[in-house]
């Protein structure tokens, strides 16, 4: 479940559609007709060029902004608040405001932080849709949509922190986040031991997206 | 407020853009938070106005509460946000 490529393969002997022969996933062609709402969002984007509300220009550089945004840009909140304890006092009272004050717009949702501690273990997932941090955490893996983690890491969540590689023990209460309305979460992840006196920018480098998600912890120095 | 007892109504919900998933009906649970008020989701979802907004809280649950014997560590919880609309007061 953690491999975001779980159908990559070179074991395969012949070929099926999406994997060449020599076993590399591809794209299919969009040689079918479009469908609903793709038909839909080229008609209403269109008509929103043509009575000049919007330019192609400023559509394209949106949709860069919104490529743009990484796990880097919540790794700098997170670091932040390992080094600043005001800055985190304010992430955990407002994870919005404090999230804006680095430069990361949370829109109209709000932002939630919840704090691992050495007994705690959080771990967000969205099981109606795929409601992901997007402004700090950038497009969602493509697991973190699929049925399987959806489904499972609310009902047996030990079981699939296991699979990511993250093995829990029984004293360590696990704490789940079903976003499930307006809210948006993220993971504040423990410290790692042996980061005394680093900066944020060094600490910012151990911060991965899982550990923010809640399926894996923040690296161990090198 | 903040650790009131609360139950998931059990209202069926067909073809509405709820935000109440089918595996926390019926459930008992305590407010984790109170979240404000939002414009509610299942009438903006439909081109209305979502008027008057609703409360939204967090609502935590014991996973003994949501899955029962089959819970798989029943001390560990699950968060979620429902609005005030789809809960019900616990008496006793």
């Amino acid at each position: 479940m953690p491999h975001d490529h779980a159908d990559h393969s070179h074991d395969h002997e012949h070929h099926h559609e999406g994997m060449s022969p020599s076993g590399h996933p591809y794209r299919k062609d969009q040689d079918g007709p479009l469908t609903h709402w793709q038909a839909m969002e080229i008609a209403v984007r269109e008509l929103l060029v043509e009575k000049g509300i919007f330019t192609p220009a400023e559509i394209s550089a949106a949709i860069g902004r919104m490529d743009a945004r990484s796990p880097a840009d919540g790794a700098r909140v997170v670091a932040r608040a390992w080094t600043d304890p005001a800055y985190k006092a304010r992430l955990m009272a407002d994870g919005s405001a404090a999230a804006a004050e680095l430069g990361c717009t949370v829109d109209a949702l709000k932002l939630v932080v919840v704090e691992n501690t050495a007994d705690t273990h959080n771990v967000v997932v969205c099981t109606l849709c795929s409601c992901y941090p997007r402004n700090l955490l950038g497009l969602p893996p493509d697991w973190y949509k699929n049925r399987a983690y959806r489904s499972r890491v609310v009902r047996e969540p030990r079981k699939v922190l296991g699979e990511f590689g993250l093995d829990l023990p029984d004293t360590t209460r696990v704490r789940v986040h079903d976003s499930t309305a307006d809210m948006r979460y993220i993971v504040l992840p423990l410290r790692p031991d042996g980061t005394e006196g680093w900066s944020a920018e060094q600490l910012a480098a151990l911060v991965t997206r899982d550990s923010m998600i809640g399926v894996g912890v923040a690296s161990a120095p090198a | 407020m903040p650790e009131t007892a609360v139950r998931v109504k059990t209202w069926p919900s067909h073809g509405l853009h709820v935000r109440t998933p089918r595996y926390l009906r019926g459930k008992c649970g305590v407010i984790e938070r109170d979240l404000g008020s939002f414009p509610n989701p299942e009438e903006l979802a439909y081109g209305l106005p979502g008027t008057p907004p609703r409360r939204l809280v967090r609502v935590r649950f014991t996973m003994a509460e949501v899955w029962g014997a089959a819970a798989e560590n029943p001390a560990d919880t699950l968060d979620a946000e429902i609005y005030e609309h789809w809960l019900e007061p616990v008496e006793g």
